[in-house]
């Protein structure tokens, strides 16, 4: 919401030298945060009013022109220009040497095909105004000026180009500022100022309106106020230069009278108006009702649009004629030959309003208005104006009287001022002020509160204050919230991190001192990113929670696999030429239940990785990292048939028969779909189950006292024989003095049966006991030798 | 023999001295003092001394020994030195040689200043809870007092599942759902993902995260809001941070307020960094509206608390100077090794 600041000054007395710096800070801490300001024309340097007192051919070019212009200095200065539209006697901008016009571009003395030229004359364009804030001037040449000035002026003083605006922020819960009266309460209010309000007033012609418009609110619900004023013998033409200045340092763009005179009552008292052509009404008659199905209507801005059941309109016996609160239909508006017109200044419910002007995708600066909540007492005041200015301008002929329509037992019971206790302990105890009661109440009164008893009455245009907290807020912000002290929460209170949280941090201190990195992926996926990894076509994988309103396809549905995510970031590195990638991301998945409920939000611990040097490594840090988050008791199996995965390459892991995790090398399909040349791996592991199987509780075992006795064994066996079926067979025959078997050869090629590996251990025997003697090792190597042959392994020749 | 022992010491000496190898001393020490070297053989022929000879002789031929065993140890140390000289001239490294690392991984930025705001808010008393991302509509919205038509609902573009569940777009349900399961005091944090329609660009992210606050107990104030605030931007930002609360609106707080930053570029002045306001908003807070208090059945009229939101990706990339929010989200390997 912009503000001109000269509109503003006509409500409240703000010094005209005020540092606007201050002023901004001043207005944004009492609670209308000001996003930035600007003076109009401060762009613009060393440029005045000029007469032009002669002109004459350029000597040498046919089409520039020379001129003698006086700039009410004691030389008159020589230009030379190229335009068409200059005359003796007219008045232009003249931008002297040494000045900036509103491009920023620098002008300077200089010759033109050999004749000295002192300056340049302006275009509107170069002033940065248009031809609607200037409706005499015109767009390709000159601004020949038309306004009360004398040669030598400032050109910003002599166009009236030398306001303030400044850019508010408005929250939605005050529709009231969105005014320049409600921006002036505020500041009347910060500035312990009068609010200075003017009651409108309407001479009319003596003839009544009564009879010539039939208003009906056929839906009460939706629509609480419905008035309207009629003026004939419209008088449509530009707007006087006052009102062209005030609607331009509000950002709206001066049209006619009659249109100027609805924006200009609109942002004045922040309520929008529309005025259309009687002609149109059909029978005379307006009814404010829902659409009906199949209705249609062209509006304003020239689309037609299909209107639904929903929609709020203003028709006529036949037909709609605006869309309630957003815009006017085409055929109404005002036109040339427009004689009588009707104001309307109506309160439609903000709910409604907004759901329609999103339906339509159109957002107005009526629609946005009303949206908030407008106060339906503001409605006949803001006709009253209206008709005040087309009196003032001679725009038209005002009939006596009004025609109104409204939901109620009467007009003033539509909107009733509510009833809040007005509690000063509470209010110093909630805030933590010694505020008297007295101070309270000068703060509500200046935002025109009214008292009554214990209670407080606020204003009906603040549908916000509903409850003591808001009034606490409005004296909180007019004392200043760096007034009130601040102090520590009383009571003692132990913050502390759960045993979900620390284990949560644990994966982050494994995975980064295993050399991961960690990322930070979208939630949100492609359901083709499933194909990209092979995921089966009936997998229940499949289904995920369907976002109904996505960005786009790419980010359409919640994962139910963080996989995606993962290689996409894989394959980004890769595209990026990063040598290699080791990354993590403790993710989460979303596994939907039934459309009703949440679905489960899993936790994931996954890993990516392509530049790894092979399996074994990958396989180490999932070792590592289970053996650092004290998870032990795991069986690591063969899996050929974990879609996404190498058919040879991947295991899954499993404690007590319930899976935990997979990894592996990743299909050498998937890879080439991510675009990643070459081998790919990953870890997936669930970590809300980690999290079931850690052992949060370590023990200490005491170091041994005693010597271990190792012995190293080789075997041969059958190839397919995984090495985990001999270590589980000689851990469990070797019996209690066994401390480790540990593999340290795998051996395959010649001297080697073809189908056959040679496999090497090396077996720890340890007592905590007593030295063990040769003749114990020898036995529980007898009995480990055994069980390997009863595994089809036998001791190497 | 006392000549004997004479030469065996002029002997020992001259070759000890041209000794320089371990070898060669230990040649010489067999040579000399071992069980068949000459000095034993000799004190072998101490029993044919007379009684008058034997102690002189002895005590000379200790003496002897004694001798001999000292020039051997410190002709020993003396080769020691060179040989270990030798083997330190010979494994000279060219130090400036790049080092054999162990690539430790790297925290994601977002992970090390949220673990920083977590540390915070725990040394003062705070909780860490979680919540769902994908949300009922009743505790994203309506419960935080955001009914159906309310016009907030626009500016939070929601990502709707249907019409009761969506996307978070704020971590406050978790509020909510925490003043359901919990009676005052409640002292909590909620960092986590928030999801809103906005398209990718440099400072838009249609997922970005919040860490929401929330302070509810008996005889919280206004000024314990303040307080607590401004403890935790000084923690986060520096002691000399100088902080300001600025009124504002969110349906869910009552009175409503964001706090601003002195710019830490121009401290105040006016700059680019900040605007030209002098200021840098940081994050949203307020004391919890009646109305949410009441939604779950914590009686406003005896308990107050407070609330706030605060968005980590401006944080961070203030932090860092990271002016693109889409790095966050690309992961690019040379950008999370900086940090």
């Amino acid at each position: 919401m912009n503000l001109s600041m000269r509109w503003l000054r006509e409500f409240v007395d703000i010094d005209e030298d005020i540092n606007m710096r201050e002023f901004s800070e001043a207005i944004t801490m009492s609670g209308s945060k000001v996003e930035s300001f600007e003076k109009e024309g401060s762009e613009l340097k060393n440029i005045v009013v000029g007469r032009v007192l002669s002109t004459e051919k350029h000597p040498d070019a046919d089409r520039l022109t020379v001129c003698k212009v006086d700039v009410g200095e004691a030389e008159t200065i020589q230009i030379v220009t190229a335009a068409t539209n200059v005359v003796p006697d007219a008045l232009v901008p003249v931008a002297k040497d040494n000045s900036v016009v509103h491009s920023g571009q620098k002008i300077k003395k200089g010759k033109l095909r050999g004749v000295l030229s002192q300056g340049m004359f302006c275009s509107v364009a170069e002033l940065g105004v248009t031809v609607h804030d200037f409706p005499y001037a015109i767009e390709d040449g000159i601004f020949l000026i038309q306004e009360d000035c004398k040669v030598g002026d400032d050109i910003r003083d002599a166009i009236g180009l030398n306001d303030t605006k400044v850019e508010f922020e408005i929250t939605s819960n005050r529709p009231d500022c969105f005014s320049v009266i409600g921006l002036a309460r505020e500041a009347a209010a910060t500035y312990n100022k009068p609010l200075k309000l003017h009651t409108p007033v309407v001479k009319g012609i003596g003839e009544s309106c009564e009879g010539m418009l039939d208003v009906k609110i056929e839906n009460k619900e939706l629509c609480k106020m419905y008035s309207a004023k009629i003026v004939k013998n419209v008088r449509v033409k530009p707007s006087p230069r006052w009102l062209r200045e005030r609607l331009r340092a509000m950002g709206v763009r001066p049209i006619n009278n009659i249109v100027d005179i609805t924006n200009y009552v609109m942002l004045e008292y922040g309520q929008p108006m529309h005025a259309f052509d009687l002609r149109f009404v059909d029978g005379a008659k307006i009814r404010i009702r829902n659409a009906k199905a199949g209705e249609t209507i062209t509006t304003l801005d020239g689309i037609e649009r299909k209107l639904s059941e929903k929609n709020l309109i203003i028709a006529d016996e036949n037909k709609p004629i605006a869309i309630a609160g957003v815009m006017g239909g085409e055929f109404s508006g005002i036109v040339d030959d427009t004689n009588t017109i009707v104001f309307e200044s109506a309160n439609f419910d903000g709910a409604s309003v907004r759901l329609t002007a999103k339906e339509h995708g159109m957002r107005t600066d009526a629609s946005s208005r009303y949206e908030k909540g407008l106060d339906p007492n503001n409605c006949l005041p803001v006709l009253q104006r209206a008709c005040e200015l087309v009196e003032l301008l001679d725009a038209g002929d005002v009939y006596d009287g009004e025609i109104i329509d409204f939901a109620g037992e009467s007009i003033d019971k539509i909107n009733v001022r509510k009833r809040i206790a007005l509690e000063p302990d509470w209010i110093n105890s909630f805030l933590d002020t010694k505020l008297s009661v007295d101070e309270m109440k000068a703060i509500l009164t200046k935002l025109e509160c009214e008292f009554d008893g214990e209670d407080v009455l606020p204003p009906t245009f603040r549908p916000d204050l509903q409850h003591k907290a808001d009034i606490a807020e409005e004296i909180a912000r007019f004392v200043g919230y760096n007034t009130i002290p601040s102090t520590s929460i009383s009571g003692g209170a132990q913050g502390k991190y759960t045993a979900r949280q620390k284990f949560d941090s644990k994966i982050a201190a494994t995975m980064l001192a295993l050399g991961l990195s960690e990322i930070m992926t979208y939630s949100f996926v492609s359901p083709k990113y499933y194909d990209k990894i092979l995921m089966p076509k009936d997998s229940e994988l499949r289904r995920s929670v369907v976002i109904t309103n996505p960005l786009g396809e790419d980010t359409s549905v919640m994962r139910t696999t963080a996989l995606p995510s993962i290689l996409e970031i894989l394959a980004k590195n890769y595209n990026n030429r990063n040598e290699k990638a080791y990354l993590y991301e403790l993710a989460r998945e979303y596994i939907p239940i039934t459309d009703d409920k949440l679905p489960i939000e899993k936790n994931k611990l996954i890993g990516g990785f392509y530049g790894l040097s092979d399996f074994f490594e990958l396989k180490g840090i999932v070792e590592e990292t289970l053996d650092r988050l004290s998870i032990y008791d795991y069986d690591v199996e063969a899996s050929a048939d974990e879609f996404a995965y190498h058919p040879g390459r991947c295991a899954v892991l499993t404690i007590d028969g319930e899976r935990i995790g997979v990894f592996g090398e990743l299909h050498p399909q998937v890879a080439e779909n991510y675009g990643i040349g070459e081998r790919v791996y990953a870890f997936e592991l669930e970590a809300d189950l980690l999290f079931k199987y850690t052992k949060s509780e370590k023990q200490y075992t005491p170091l041994p006292k005693f010597p271990a006795v190792t012995r190293d064994i080789a075997v041969i066996c059958d190839e397919n024989i995984p090495v985990l079926t001999l270590e589980k067979a000689m851990k469990k025959s070797a019996g209690s003095t066994l401390e480790s078997v540990k593999l340290f050869d795998v051996y395959q090629g010649e001297q080697i049966e073809k189908g056959k590996k040679n496999v090497a251990f090396r077996i720890t025997m340890r007592s905590h006991n007593e030295t063990l003697t040769d003749e114990h090792a020898n036995s529980t190597m007898k009995k480990i030798m055994k069980a390997l042959e009863n595994e089809g392994a036998v001791l190497r020749a | 023999m006392k000549e004997q022992l004479e030469n065996i010491r002029q002997q020992a000496q001259e070759e000890l001295a041209k000794a320089s190898s371990k070898q060669e001393l230990e040649a010489l020490r067999v040579k000399y003092l071992g069980k068949k070297g000459e000095l034993t053989a000799i004190l072998k022929q101490m029993g044919k001394l007379s009684p008058e000879e034997r102690p002189v002789i002895g005590q000379l031929a200790n003496e002897v020994r004694e001798n001999i065993t000292q020039l051997l140890e410190s002709a020993q140390a003396d080769i020691k030195t060179k040989e270990r000289n030798a083997k330190l001239a010979a494994e000279k490294l060219d130090v400036t040689l790049p080092g054999k690392k162990h690539e430790l991984g790297n925290k994601h930025p977002l992970s090390i200043v949220l673990d920083e705001i977590k540390e915070i808010f725990v040394g003062m008393g705070f909780d860490i809870v979680d919540g769902p991302e994908v949300e009922y509509d009743y505790y994203n919205f309506e419960a935080l007092n955001i009914p159906k038509d309310h016009p907030a609902r626009d500016t939070q573009d929601t990502f709707y599942i249907n019409d009761n569940i969506v996307l978070r777009t704020q971590t406050s349900p978790v509020q909510i759902r925490v003043m359901e399961k919990q009676k005052p005091p409640i002292r909590i944090i909620s960092p986590g993902r928030v999801y809103r329609s906005d398209a990718v660009d440099a400072t838009h992210s249609p997922l970005f995260h919040q860490i929401e606050g929330l302070v509810v107990d008996k005889g919280i104030t206004f000024a314990d809001l303040k307080g607590t605030l401004e403890t935790f931007v000084k923690r986060l930002y520096g002691e000399d941070s100088v902080v300001r609360f600025r009124p504002h609106h969110f349906p869910f707080t009552e009175p409503s307020a964001e706090v601003d930053v002195q710019c830490f570029n121009c401290k105040g002045a006016g700059c680019r960094l900040c605007k030209n306001e002098g200021w840098i908003e940081i994050l949203g807070c307020g004391m919890v509206h009646p109305k949410v208090l009441e939604n779950c059945n914590i009686d406003p009229e005896e308990y107050t608390g407070f609330a706030l939101g605060l968005g980590l990706e401006r944080v961070a990339m203030r932090r860092y100077n990271i002016d693109d929010m889409r790095l966050f989200y690309e992961n690019d390997v040379r950008f999370l090794s900086q940090f």
